[in-house]
Protein backbone atom coordinates (compact mmCIF):
# COMPACT_ATOMS: atom_id res chain seq x y z
CA UNK A 1 0.00 0.00 0.00
CA UNK A 2 1.79 3.33 -1.02
CA UNK A 3 2.19 6.55 1.10
CA UNK A 4 0.71 10.15 0.96
CA UNK A 5 3.12 12.85 1.16
CA UNK A 6 2.47 13.23 4.57
CA UNK A 7 2.69 9.20 5.52
CA UNK A 8 6.44 9.26 3.04
CA UNK A 9 8.00 12.27 5.52
CA UNK A 10 6.65 11.18 9.23
CA UNK A 11 8.00 7.53 8.23
CA UNK A 12 11.27 8.79 7.24
CA UNK A 13 11.37 11.10 10.04
CA UNK A 14 9.92 8.68 12.63
CA UNK A 15 12.32 5.62 11.60
CA UNK A 16 8.27 3.47 11.26
CA UNK A 17 5.76 2.69 9.05
CA UNK A 18 3.68 6.19 9.52
CA UNK A 19 0.17 5.29 8.41
CA UNK A 20 -2.36 7.79 8.78
CA UNK A 21 -3.82 7.42 12.28
CA UNK A 22 -0.79 6.14 13.82
CA UNK A 23 0.82 8.61 16.70
CA UNK A 24 4.05 8.73 15.85
CA UNK A 25 7.73 10.53 17.41
CA UNK A 26 9.36 12.31 14.53
CA UNK A 27 12.74 13.86 14.41
CA UNK A 28 12.04 17.83 13.84
CA UNK A 29 14.39 19.38 10.93
CA UNK A 30 13.53 23.24 12.42
CA UNK A 31 11.81 24.57 15.39
CA UNK A 32 11.07 28.34 15.13
CA UNK A 33 9.14 30.47 17.13
CA UNK A 34 8.34 34.35 16.39
CA UNK A 35 7.74 37.31 18.76
CA UNK A 36 4.32 37.15 19.68
CA UNK A 37 4.68 33.68 20.50
CA UNK A 38 8.21 33.21 21.15
CA UNK A 39 8.67 34.50 24.65
CA UNK A 40 5.90 32.39 25.95
CA UNK A 41 8.31 29.59 24.61
CA UNK A 42 11.32 30.68 26.21
CA UNK A 43 9.41 30.77 29.52
CA UNK A 44 8.42 27.14 29.17
CA UNK A 45 11.54 26.06 27.83
CA UNK A 46 13.21 27.27 31.13
CA UNK A 47 10.15 25.83 33.22
CA UNK A 48 10.76 22.44 31.94
CA UNK A 49 14.28 22.35 32.80
CA UNK A 50 16.23 22.34 30.12
CA UNK A 51 19.37 24.21 30.04
CA UNK A 52 20.47 23.91 26.13
CA UNK A 53 18.48 23.29 22.78
CA UNK A 54 18.78 20.38 21.14
CA UNK A 55 19.87 22.09 17.81
CA UNK A 56 20.81 25.72 17.53
CA UNK A 57 21.18 26.01 14.25
CA UNK A 58 18.12 24.25 13.55
CA UNK A 59 16.15 26.91 15.67
CA UNK A 60 15.18 30.33 14.67
CA UNK A 61 14.06 33.21 16.09
CA UNK A 62 12.12 35.58 14.10
CA UNK A 63 10.89 39.50 15.14
CA UNK A 64 8.40 40.20 12.19
CA UNK A 65 4.62 40.83 14.02
CA UNK A 66 6.38 43.80 16.16
CA UNK A 67 8.55 45.10 13.60
CA UNK A 68 9.90 47.59 14.59
CA UNK A 69 8.47 47.79 18.12
CA UNK A 70 5.50 49.85 18.49
CA UNK A 71 5.61 49.84 22.44
CA UNK A 72 7.61 48.70 25.19
CA UNK A 73 6.07 45.54 26.26
CA UNK A 74 6.87 44.40 22.80
CA UNK A 75 10.51 46.03 22.59
CA UNK A 76 10.92 43.63 26.55
CA UNK A 77 9.59 40.74 24.62
CA UNK A 78 12.09 41.54 21.64
CA UNK A 79 14.96 41.71 24.45
CA UNK A 80 13.64 38.84 25.83
CA UNK A 81 13.99 36.71 22.31
CA UNK A 82 17.77 38.15 21.13
CA UNK A 83 19.08 37.75 24.92
CA UNK A 84 17.91 33.79 24.65
CA UNK A 85 19.22 33.90 21.20
CA UNK A 86 22.95 34.57 22.18
CA UNK A 87 22.73 32.61 25.28
CA UNK A 88 21.87 29.71 23.02
CA UNK A 89 23.17 30.12 19.80
CA UNK A 90 19.88 29.90 17.65
CA UNK A 91 19.64 31.48 14.84
CA UNK A 92 17.86 34.81 14.68
CA UNK A 93 16.15 37.06 12.02
CA UNK A 94 15.66 40.80 13.77
CA UNK A 95 13.45 43.27 12.72
CA UNK A 96 13.64 44.34 8.90
CA UNK A 97 14.30 40.68 7.96
CA UNK A 98 10.65 39.90 7.21
CA UNK A 99 8.40 37.57 7.82
CA UNK A 100 8.74 34.41 9.51
CA UNK A 101 7.66 31.99 6.76
CA UNK A 102 9.20 33.82 4.24
CA UNK A 103 12.25 33.53 5.63
CA UNK A 104 11.65 29.70 6.31
CA UNK A 105 10.91 29.18 2.55
CA UNK A 106 13.88 31.14 1.55
CA UNK A 107 16.75 30.18 3.89
CA UNK A 108 15.98 27.53 5.64
CA UNK A 109 13.00 25.07 4.43
CA UNK A 110 13.75 21.64 2.21
CA UNK A 111 11.79 18.82 0.60
CA UNK A 112 11.16 15.93 3.44
CA UNK A 113 11.70 18.32 6.92
CA UNK A 114 9.62 18.09 9.39
CA UNK A 115 9.52 21.51 10.09
CA UNK A 116 7.66 22.68 14.00
CA UNK A 117 6.59 26.88 14.40
CA UNK A 118 4.87 28.99 17.20
CA UNK A 119 2.68 30.02 14.65
CA UNK A 120 -0.08 28.94 12.44
CA UNK A 121 0.83 29.82 9.49
CA UNK A 122 4.30 27.66 9.69
CA UNK A 123 2.15 25.17 7.11
CA UNK A 124 3.73 27.56 4.34
CA UNK A 125 6.30 25.39 3.94
CA UNK A 126 4.64 22.88 2.40
CA UNK A 127 4.67 24.38 -0.42
CA UNK A 128 8.25 23.09 -0.85
CA UNK A 129 7.31 19.62 0.25
CA UNK A 130 8.38 20.19 3.83
CA UNK A 131 5.98 18.44 6.76
CA UNK A 132 5.46 21.96 8.46
CA UNK A 133 3.10 22.84 10.93
CA UNK A 134 1.88 25.42 13.81
CA UNK A 135 2.18 24.66 17.04
CA UNK A 136 1.68 26.43 20.64
CA UNK A 137 4.50 27.60 22.41
CA UNK A 138 4.91 24.59 25.20
CA UNK A 139 4.86 21.85 22.61
CA UNK A 140 7.54 24.05 20.77
CA UNK A 141 9.61 24.50 23.57
CA UNK A 142 9.70 21.11 24.49
CA UNK A 143 10.51 20.42 20.54
CA UNK A 144 13.17 22.72 21.26
CA UNK A 145 14.87 20.98 23.94
CA UNK A 146 14.00 16.95 23.02
CA UNK A 147 14.58 17.71 18.96
CA UNK A 148 11.21 16.17 18.67
CA UNK A 149 7.62 15.85 18.58
CA UNK A 150 4.37 13.34 18.16
CA UNK A 151 1.96 13.51 15.56
CA UNK A 152 -1.06 11.65 15.26
CA UNK A 153 -0.18 10.70 11.34
CA UNK A 154 -3.01 12.97 8.98
CA UNK A 155 -4.88 11.29 6.78
CA UNK A 156 -4.78 13.57 3.80
CA UNK A 157 -7.35 14.70 0.89
CA UNK A 158 -6.10 15.24 -2.47
CA UNK A 159 -7.13 18.19 -4.54
CA UNK A 160 -6.43 17.91 -7.76
CA UNK A 161 -6.18 21.33 -9.58
CA UNK A 162 -6.41 21.34 -13.98
CA UNK A 163 -7.01 24.32 -16.00
CA UNK A 164 -5.71 27.47 -16.91
CA UNK A 165 -6.40 30.39 -14.91
CA UNK A 166 -8.32 33.22 -16.75
CA UNK A 167 -6.75 36.60 -16.57
CA UNK A 168 -7.01 39.08 -13.12
CA UNK A 169 -7.20 35.08 -11.63
CA UNK A 170 -5.09 32.89 -9.49
CA UNK A 171 -4.22 31.01 -6.24
CA UNK A 172 -5.21 33.09 -4.27
CA UNK A 173 -9.08 32.95 -5.62
CA UNK A 174 -8.27 29.19 -5.98
CA UNK A 175 -7.55 28.70 -2.26
CA UNK A 176 -10.68 30.79 -0.74
CA UNK A 177 -12.45 29.56 -3.30
CA UNK A 178 -11.42 25.81 -1.67
CA UNK A 179 -12.11 27.09 1.37
CA UNK A 180 -15.21 28.51 0.79
CA UNK A 181 -16.38 24.47 -0.56
CA UNK A 182 -15.03 22.57 2.26
CA UNK A 183 -15.70 24.95 5.09
CA UNK A 184 -13.11 26.54 7.85
CA UNK A 185 -12.98 23.22 9.32
CA UNK A 186 -13.51 21.14 6.47
CA UNK A 187 -10.33 19.84 6.97
CA UNK A 188 -9.43 19.39 10.04
CA UNK A 189 -6.64 17.13 11.71
CA UNK A 190 -6.14 16.19 8.15
CA UNK A 191 -3.34 17.20 5.68
CA UNK A 192 -4.25 18.90 2.38
CA UNK A 193 -2.15 17.49 -0.79
CA UNK A 194 -2.15 19.32 -3.92
CA UNK A 195 -1.58 18.17 -7.20
CA UNK A 196 -3.22 18.20 -11.05
CA UNK A 197 -1.67 20.37 -14.25
CA UNK A 198 -2.27 23.54 -12.88
CA UNK A 199 0.06 22.59 -9.54
CA UNK A 200 2.77 21.50 -11.96
CA UNK A 201 3.12 24.46 -13.84
CA UNK A 202 2.93 26.97 -11.07
CA UNK A 203 5.98 28.73 -9.96
CA UNK A 204 6.69 28.95 -6.23
CA UNK A 205 5.07 32.03 -5.15
CA UNK A 206 1.68 30.64 -5.78
CA UNK A 207 2.31 27.38 -4.49
CA UNK A 208 3.20 28.95 -1.09
CA UNK A 209 -0.09 31.31 -0.89
CA UNK A 210 -1.95 27.98 -1.27
CA UNK A 211 -0.34 26.42 1.61
CA UNK A 212 -0.51 29.16 3.58
CA UNK A 213 -4.05 29.24 3.97
CA UNK A 214 -4.49 25.34 4.14
CA UNK A 215 -4.71 26.12 7.58
CA UNK A 216 -8.16 28.18 7.31
CA UNK A 217 -9.93 25.22 6.27
CA UNK A 218 -8.13 23.49 9.53
CA UNK A 219 -5.28 21.46 8.09
CA UNK A 220 -2.33 20.56 9.73
CA UNK A 221 -0.65 20.47 6.94
CA UNK A 222 -0.46 21.93 3.22
CA UNK A 223 1.55 19.85 0.78
CA UNK A 224 3.14 19.97 -2.85
CA UNK A 225 5.16 17.53 -4.24
CA UNK A 226 9.08 18.80 -4.53
CA UNK A 227 9.74 18.86 -8.18
CA UNK A 228 11.46 20.35 -10.82
CA UNK A 229 9.94 23.47 -9.88
CA UNK A 230 11.07 23.25 -6.16
CA UNK A 231 14.73 22.29 -7.45
CA UNK A 232 14.39 25.72 -9.34
CA UNK A 233 13.64 28.00 -6.76
CA UNK A 234 15.80 26.55 -4.36
CA UNK A 235 18.86 26.60 -7.16
CA UNK A 236 17.82 30.25 -7.77
CA UNK A 237 18.43 30.94 -3.75
CA UNK A 238 21.86 28.96 -3.58
CA UNK A 239 19.82 26.51 -2.33
CA UNK A 240 20.15 23.97 -4.74
CA UNK A 241 21.89 21.10 -2.46
CA UNK A 242 19.03 21.47 -0.46
CA UNK A 243 16.92 19.98 -3.34
CA UNK A 244 15.14 16.30 -3.15
CA UNK A 245 12.51 14.69 -5.14
CA UNK A 246 9.56 13.82 -3.01
CA UNK A 247 6.28 12.54 -4.81
CA UNK A 248 3.37 10.48 -3.62
CA UNK A 249 2.91 6.98 -4.59
CA UNK A 250 0.06 6.39 -7.05
CA UNK A 251 -1.46 4.45 -4.99
CA UNK A 252 -1.63 5.99 -1.58
CA UNK A 253 -5.14 6.61 0.33
CA UNK A 254 -6.92 9.26 0.56
CA UNK A 255 -9.41 10.19 2.48
CA UNK A 256 -11.34 12.16 -0.40
CA UNK A 257 -10.24 13.71 -3.90
CA UNK A 258 -11.87 17.28 -4.86
CA UNK A 259 -11.33 18.65 -8.39
CA UNK A 260 -11.21 21.99 -9.18
CA UNK A 261 -11.15 23.14 -12.78
CA UNK A 262 -9.76 26.46 -12.39
CA UNK A 263 -10.78 28.06 -15.80
CA UNK A 264 -14.10 28.20 -14.37
CA UNK A 265 -12.90 30.40 -11.55
CA UNK A 266 -13.64 34.17 -10.93
CA UNK A 267 -12.01 36.53 -8.15
CA UNK A 268 -13.12 35.46 -4.98
CA UNK A 269 -13.53 37.46 -1.65
CA UNK A 270 -13.52 36.40 1.95
CA UNK A 271 -16.53 38.19 3.97
CA UNK A 272 -16.43 39.48 7.42
CA UNK A 273 -15.88 37.68 9.73
CA UNK A 274 -14.80 34.33 8.85
CA UNK A 275 -12.66 33.22 5.87
CA UNK A 276 -15.15 30.18 4.62
CA UNK A 277 -17.73 33.30 3.89
CA UNK A 278 -16.64 33.49 0.52
CA UNK A 279 -18.90 35.62 -2.82
CA UNK A 280 -16.92 37.08 -5.93
CA UNK A 281 -16.03 39.85 -6.19
CA UNK A 282 -18.29 41.15 -8.94
CA UNK A 283 -20.90 40.14 -6.45
CA UNK A 284 -19.96 42.99 -3.67
CA UNK A 285 -19.63 45.93 -6.12
CA UNK A 286 -20.35 49.27 -3.94
CA UNK A 287 -19.08 47.91 -0.85
CA UNK A 288 -16.42 50.91 0.42
CA UNK A 289 -13.47 50.11 1.43
CA UNK A 290 -11.14 52.98 3.43
CA UNK A 291 -7.55 50.58 3.80
CA UNK A 292 -6.13 48.52 1.42
CA UNK A 293 -3.12 46.12 2.38
CA UNK A 294 -1.14 44.08 -0.11
CA UNK A 295 1.66 42.34 1.77
CA UNK A 296 1.44 38.81 3.99
CA UNK A 297 2.87 35.68 4.33
CA UNK A 298 0.00 34.67 2.01
CA UNK A 299 0.49 37.03 -0.62
CA UNK A 300 3.29 39.72 0.15
CA UNK A 301 5.78 37.84 -2.60
CA UNK A 302 7.73 39.68 -5.48
CA UNK A 303 4.97 38.26 -7.95
CA UNK A 304 2.18 39.34 -5.97
CA UNK A 305 3.95 43.17 -5.75
CA UNK A 306 4.24 43.04 -9.26
CA UNK A 307 0.69 41.78 -9.77
CA UNK A 308 -0.58 45.09 -7.75
CA UNK A 309 1.97 47.30 -9.39
CA UNK A 310 0.69 46.51 -13.06
CA UNK A 311 -2.87 47.39 -12.09
CA UNK A 312 -1.91 50.46 -10.52
CA UNK A 313 0.89 51.68 -12.90
CA UNK A 314 -0.03 55.62 -13.90
CA UNK A 315 -3.09 55.03 -11.53
CA UNK A 316 -3.84 56.81 -8.44
CA UNK A 317 -5.44 55.16 -5.29
CA UNK A 318 -9.01 56.66 -4.08
CA UNK A 319 -8.95 59.59 -2.21
CA UNK A 320 -10.52 57.87 0.27
CA UNK A 321 -9.00 54.66 0.34
CA UNK A 322 -5.73 54.41 1.73
CA UNK A 323 -3.33 51.62 0.42
CA UNK A 324 -0.77 50.07 2.83
CA UNK A 325 2.36 47.33 1.22
CA UNK A 326 4.39 45.77 3.07
CA UNK A 327 6.50 43.41 1.36
CA UNK A 328 7.30 39.75 3.02
CA UNK A 329 11.41 39.73 3.23
CA UNK A 330 14.08 41.82 2.73
CA UNK A 331 14.94 40.25 -0.33
CA UNK A 332 11.59 40.44 -1.52
CA UNK A 333 11.58 44.25 -0.78
CA UNK A 334 15.26 44.94 -2.44
CA UNK A 335 14.37 42.96 -5.32
CA UNK A 336 10.76 45.27 -6.13
CA UNK A 337 12.97 47.95 -5.40
CA UNK A 338 15.07 47.22 -8.14
CA UNK A 339 12.20 46.03 -10.67
CA UNK A 340 10.01 49.65 -10.03
CA UNK A 341 7.62 48.30 -8.74
CA UNK A 342 7.70 49.97 -5.05
CA UNK A 343 8.15 53.48 -6.90
CA UNK A 344 4.99 52.10 -9.11
CA UNK A 345 3.24 52.01 -6.26
CA UNK A 346 4.33 54.53 -3.81
CA UNK A 347 3.76 57.58 -7.02
CA UNK A 348 -0.34 55.42 -6.90
CA UNK A 349 -0.26 56.16 -3.40
CA UNK A 350 0.68 53.60 -1.30
CA UNK A 351 2.45 53.56 1.94
CA UNK A 352 5.17 51.12 1.76
CA UNK A 353 6.03 49.72 5.52
CA UNK A 354 9.22 48.02 5.94
CA UNK A 355 9.33 43.85 5.49
CA UNK A 356 6.89 42.14 8.71
CA UNK A 357 3.66 41.42 9.07
CA UNK A 358 2.48 44.75 8.53
CA UNK A 359 -1.02 45.24 10.00
CA UNK A 360 -1.74 41.95 10.01
CA UNK A 361 -2.75 41.26 12.91
CA UNK A 362 -3.89 44.86 14.26
CA UNK A 363 -0.93 45.52 16.53
CA UNK A 364 0.47 48.61 14.59
CA UNK A 365 1.23 50.09 11.06
CA UNK A 366 -2.86 50.08 9.50
CA UNK A 367 -5.17 49.67 13.29
CA UNK A 368 -8.66 50.05 11.71
CA UNK A 369 -11.51 52.61 12.86
CA UNK A 370 -14.38 52.00 14.29
CA UNK A 371 -16.90 50.41 11.06
CA UNK A 372 -14.25 50.84 8.74
CA UNK A 373 -13.46 48.23 5.87
CA UNK A 374 -10.36 46.81 5.19
CA UNK A 375 -9.24 45.05 1.84
CA UNK A 376 -6.36 42.94 2.89
CA UNK A 377 -4.51 40.43 1.15
CA UNK A 378 -4.04 38.02 4.25
CA UNK A 379 -5.39 34.70 5.42
CA UNK A 380 -7.53 35.89 8.03
CA UNK A 381 -10.34 38.06 8.71
CA UNK A 382 -11.53 37.22 12.14
CA UNK A 383 -13.66 40.06 14.77
CA UNK A 384 -10.64 42.29 15.67
CA UNK A 385 -8.06 41.02 13.40
CA UNK A 386 -6.97 44.07 12.73
CA UNK A 387 -6.73 45.52 15.92
CA UNK A 388 -10.46 46.88 16.34
CA UNK A 389 -13.42 44.68 16.82
CA UNK A 390 -15.80 47.52 14.73
CA UNK A 391 -14.00 47.22 11.70
CA UNK A 392 -14.29 44.67 8.85
CA UNK A 393 -11.70 42.46 6.95
CA UNK A 394 -12.39 41.24 3.42
CA UNK A 395 -9.74 39.11 2.07
CA UNK A 396 -8.82 38.82 -1.50
CA UNK A 397 -5.97 38.46 -4.15
CA UNK A 398 -3.40 40.98 -5.25
CA UNK A 399 -5.13 41.99 -7.93
CA UNK A 400 -8.17 42.47 -6.25
CA UNK A 401 -6.60 44.64 -3.69
CA UNK A 402 -4.69 46.94 -6.27
CA UNK A 403 -8.62 47.26 -8.57
CA UNK A 404 -10.19 47.77 -4.95
CA UNK A 405 -7.47 50.74 -4.33
CA UNK A 406 -8.12 52.58 -7.16
CA UNK A 407 -11.98 52.80 -7.24
CA UNK A 408 -12.70 52.72 -3.42
CA UNK A 409 -15.18 49.93 -3.65
CA UNK A 410 -14.50 46.16 -4.35
CA UNK A 411 -13.56 45.76 -7.43
CA UNK A 412 -13.55 42.66 -9.87
CA UNK A 413 -9.73 43.40 -10.80
CA UNK A 414 -10.82 42.50 -14.83
CA UNK A 415 -12.49 45.67 -14.65
CA UNK A 416 -9.57 47.41 -14.27
CA UNK A 417 -7.19 45.19 -15.88
CA UNK B 1 -16.61 15.05 39.68
CA UNK B 2 -16.47 18.93 38.32
CA UNK B 3 -19.66 20.98 38.67
CA UNK B 4 -20.16 24.33 37.55
CA UNK B 5 -22.14 26.78 34.99
CA UNK B 6 -22.21 26.54 31.25
CA UNK B 7 -20.95 29.62 29.48
CA UNK B 8 -22.53 29.21 26.00
CA UNK B 9 -20.96 30.16 22.74
CA UNK B 10 -21.57 29.49 19.16
CA UNK B 11 -19.68 27.67 16.08
CA UNK B 12 -16.14 29.45 14.87
CA UNK B 13 -14.29 31.22 18.60
CA UNK B 14 -11.37 32.21 16.79
CA UNK B 15 -8.35 32.65 19.10
CA UNK B 16 -8.69 36.29 17.85
CA UNK B 17 -12.21 36.39 20.13
CA UNK B 18 -10.18 34.91 22.59
CA UNK B 19 -7.12 37.41 23.07
CA UNK B 20 -7.06 39.50 20.40
CA UNK B 21 -3.34 40.16 18.67
CA UNK B 22 -3.81 43.40 19.31
CA UNK B 23 -3.48 42.89 23.57
CA UNK B 24 -0.06 40.97 22.63
CA UNK B 25 1.86 43.86 24.11
CA UNK B 26 0.58 42.27 27.67
CA UNK B 27 1.49 38.48 26.81
CA UNK B 28 4.40 39.02 29.02
CA UNK B 29 2.39 40.50 32.00
CA UNK B 30 -0.44 37.46 31.85
CA UNK B 31 -2.60 38.40 35.08
CA UNK B 32 -3.35 41.81 33.00
CA UNK B 33 -3.74 39.55 29.95
CA UNK B 34 -6.28 37.97 31.76
CA UNK B 35 -8.53 40.41 32.19
CA UNK B 36 -9.57 40.61 28.46
CA UNK B 37 -10.39 36.66 28.37
CA UNK B 38 -13.04 35.93 25.26
CA UNK B 39 -13.48 39.39 24.92
CA UNK B 40 -14.37 39.60 21.47
CA UNK B 41 -17.02 36.94 21.70
CA UNK B 42 -18.45 38.40 24.97
CA UNK B 43 -16.99 41.71 26.74
CA UNK B 44 -18.86 40.52 30.24
CA UNK B 45 -17.56 36.88 30.17
CA UNK B 46 -14.58 38.04 32.03
CA UNK B 47 -16.53 39.96 35.11
CA UNK B 48 -19.07 36.77 35.30
CA UNK B 49 -16.72 33.54 34.93
CA UNK B 50 -16.60 31.89 38.58
CA UNK B 51 -13.88 29.09 39.12
CA UNK B 52 -15.36 26.06 38.32
CA UNK B 53 -17.15 26.98 35.55
CA UNK B 54 -17.24 26.17 31.69
CA UNK B 55 -17.01 27.01 28.42
CA UNK B 56 -19.47 25.24 26.01
CA UNK B 57 -18.94 26.00 22.50
CA UNK B 58 -20.36 24.74 19.14
CA UNK B 59 -18.21 23.73 16.16
CA UNK B 60 -14.10 24.56 15.40
CA UNK B 61 -13.65 26.29 18.88
CA UNK B 62 -10.38 27.34 18.76
CA UNK B 63 -9.27 28.18 15.40
CA UNK B 64 -6.94 30.52 13.95
CA UNK B 65 -3.83 31.48 15.42
CA UNK B 66 -1.73 29.06 17.77
CA UNK B 67 -1.16 31.41 20.34
CA UNK B 68 -1.23 29.88 23.23
CA UNK B 69 -2.10 32.13 25.15
CA UNK B 70 -5.73 31.34 24.12
CA UNK B 71 -5.93 28.31 26.50
CA UNK B 72 -3.71 29.81 29.24
CA UNK B 73 -6.12 32.59 29.85
CA UNK B 74 -9.21 30.95 29.59
CA UNK B 75 -7.43 28.27 32.49
CA UNK B 76 -6.78 31.11 34.44
CA UNK B 77 -9.96 32.64 34.51
CA UNK B 78 -10.70 29.24 36.46
CA UNK B 79 -12.76 27.44 33.40
CA UNK B 80 -12.43 23.66 34.71
CA UNK B 81 -12.60 22.30 31.58
CA UNK B 82 -14.19 23.22 27.87
CA UNK B 83 -17.01 21.53 25.71
CA UNK B 84 -17.47 22.14 22.20
CA UNK B 85 -18.94 19.73 19.35
CA UNK B 86 -15.45 20.50 17.37
CA UNK B 87 -12.42 21.86 18.40
CA UNK B 88 -9.48 23.36 16.20
CA UNK B 89 -6.30 21.18 15.93
CA UNK B 90 -3.68 23.44 17.12
CA UNK B 91 -5.81 24.59 20.08
CA UNK B 92 -6.94 21.37 21.58
CA UNK B 93 -3.20 20.24 21.68
CA UNK B 94 -2.48 23.20 23.22
CA UNK B 95 -5.22 22.77 26.24
CA UNK B 96 -4.28 19.83 26.96
CA UNK B 97 -0.48 20.60 27.19
CA UNK B 98 -2.04 23.33 29.75
CA UNK B 99 -3.48 20.59 31.86
CA UNK B 100 -7.04 21.99 30.30
CA UNK B 101 -9.54 19.44 29.26
CA UNK B 102 -11.47 19.60 26.28
CA UNK B 103 -14.42 17.51 25.90
CA UNK B 104 -16.00 16.90 22.21
CA UNK B 105 -19.91 16.15 22.76
CA UNK B 106 -23.23 17.62 21.32
CA UNK B 107 -23.17 20.72 23.00
CA UNK B 108 -26.93 21.30 20.90
CA UNK B 109 -28.16 19.76 24.74
CA UNK B 110 -26.73 22.06 26.71
CA UNK B 111 -28.26 25.91 27.20
CA UNK B 112 -26.30 28.85 28.51
CA UNK B 113 -26.41 29.16 32.30
CA UNK B 114 -26.95 25.45 32.91
CA UNK B 115 -25.36 23.37 36.36
CA UNK B 116 -23.01 20.92 34.52
CA UNK B 117 -21.65 17.82 36.28
CA UNK B 118 -18.55 16.45 34.26
CA UNK B 119 -16.82 12.87 34.96
CA UNK B 120 -14.05 13.01 33.34
CA UNK B 121 -13.26 8.98 33.68
CA UNK B 122 -16.29 8.02 33.12
CA UNK B 123 -16.22 10.47 29.80
CA UNK B 124 -20.08 11.98 30.95
CA UNK B 125 -21.25 15.35 30.85
CA UNK B 126 -24.64 15.78 33.39
CA UNK B 127 -26.80 19.00 32.45
CA UNK B 128 -28.24 18.80 36.14
CA UNK B 129 -30.65 21.68 34.36
CA UNK B 130 -32.52 20.14 31.64
CA UNK B 131 -31.72 16.44 32.96
CA UNK B 132 -29.73 15.78 29.30
CA UNK B 133 -27.03 12.84 29.83
CA UNK B 134 -24.20 13.55 27.49
CA UNK B 135 -20.84 11.28 26.75
CA UNK B 136 -17.49 12.67 25.26
CA UNK B 137 -15.25 11.49 22.69
CA UNK B 138 -12.09 9.81 23.65
CA UNK B 139 -9.07 10.96 23.18
CA UNK B 140 -5.85 10.06 21.78
CA UNK B 141 -4.11 8.05 24.87
CA UNK B 142 -0.82 10.16 24.68
CA UNK B 143 -2.87 13.52 25.16
CA UNK B 144 -4.92 11.52 28.24
CA UNK B 145 -1.96 10.92 30.07
CA UNK B 146 -0.87 14.35 29.59
CA UNK B 147 -3.82 15.48 30.54
CA UNK B 148 -3.61 13.05 33.86
CA UNK B 149 0.21 14.48 34.62
CA UNK B 150 -1.63 18.20 34.44
CA UNK B 151 -0.15 19.12 31.44
CA UNK B 152 3.23 18.55 28.89
CA UNK B 153 5.24 20.16 31.08
CA UNK B 154 5.56 18.13 34.37
CA UNK B 155 5.05 14.76 32.54
CA UNK B 156 8.05 15.70 30.66
CA UNK B 157 9.34 16.15 33.75
CA UNK B 158 8.37 12.90 34.85
CA UNK B 159 9.23 11.17 31.85
CA UNK B 160 11.86 12.94 30.37
CA UNK B 161 10.58 12.05 26.70
CA UNK B 162 7.50 11.33 25.31
CA UNK B 163 6.17 7.58 25.81
CA UNK B 164 3.89 6.69 22.99
S1 LIG C 1 1.74 38.06 8.08
FE1 LIG C 1 -0.07 37.82 9.36
S2 LIG C 1 -0.65 35.69 9.18
FE2 LIG C 1 1.47 35.87 8.42
S3 LIG C 1 2.75 35.42 10.19
FE3 LIG C 1 2.46 37.63 10.13
S4 LIG C 1 0.67 38.02 11.46
FE4 LIG C 1 0.70 35.83 10.97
Amino acid sequence: MGKTLAEKILSQKSGSEARAGDIVIAKVDLVFAQDTTGPLTVRQFQTSGFERLANPPKTALFLDHAAPSPNYGLSNDHKLLRQFARQTGCLIYDVGNGICHQIVAESLAKPGDVIIGADSHTVTAGGLGAFATGMGSTDTAIALGLGKTWFQVPKSIMIVVSGNFPEGVGAKDLILHLIGQIGADGATYQALEFSGDTVDNMTMSPRLTIANMAVEAGAKAGLFAADKTTQDYLASLGRGNHYQSLFPDTDAIYEQTINIDVANLEPTVSQPHTVDNIALARELKGAKIQQVFIGTCTNGRLEDLAVAANILKGKKCHPETRLIVAPASRQIMLAAIKAGYIQTLIEAGAVVLPPGCGPCIGLHQGVLGDGESCLSTANRNFKGRMGNPNAFIYLGSPATAAATAITGEITDPREVM
Amino acid sequence: MLTGRAFKFGDNISTDHIIPGRLAHLRSNLPELAKHVMEDADPTFASRVKAGDFIVAGNNFGLGSSREHAPLVIKMAGVRAILAKSVARIFFRNAINLGLPVLICNTALIDDGDELEVDLAAGTVKDATNGNQLTFSKIPEVMLRILDEGGLIPYIKKYGDFKV
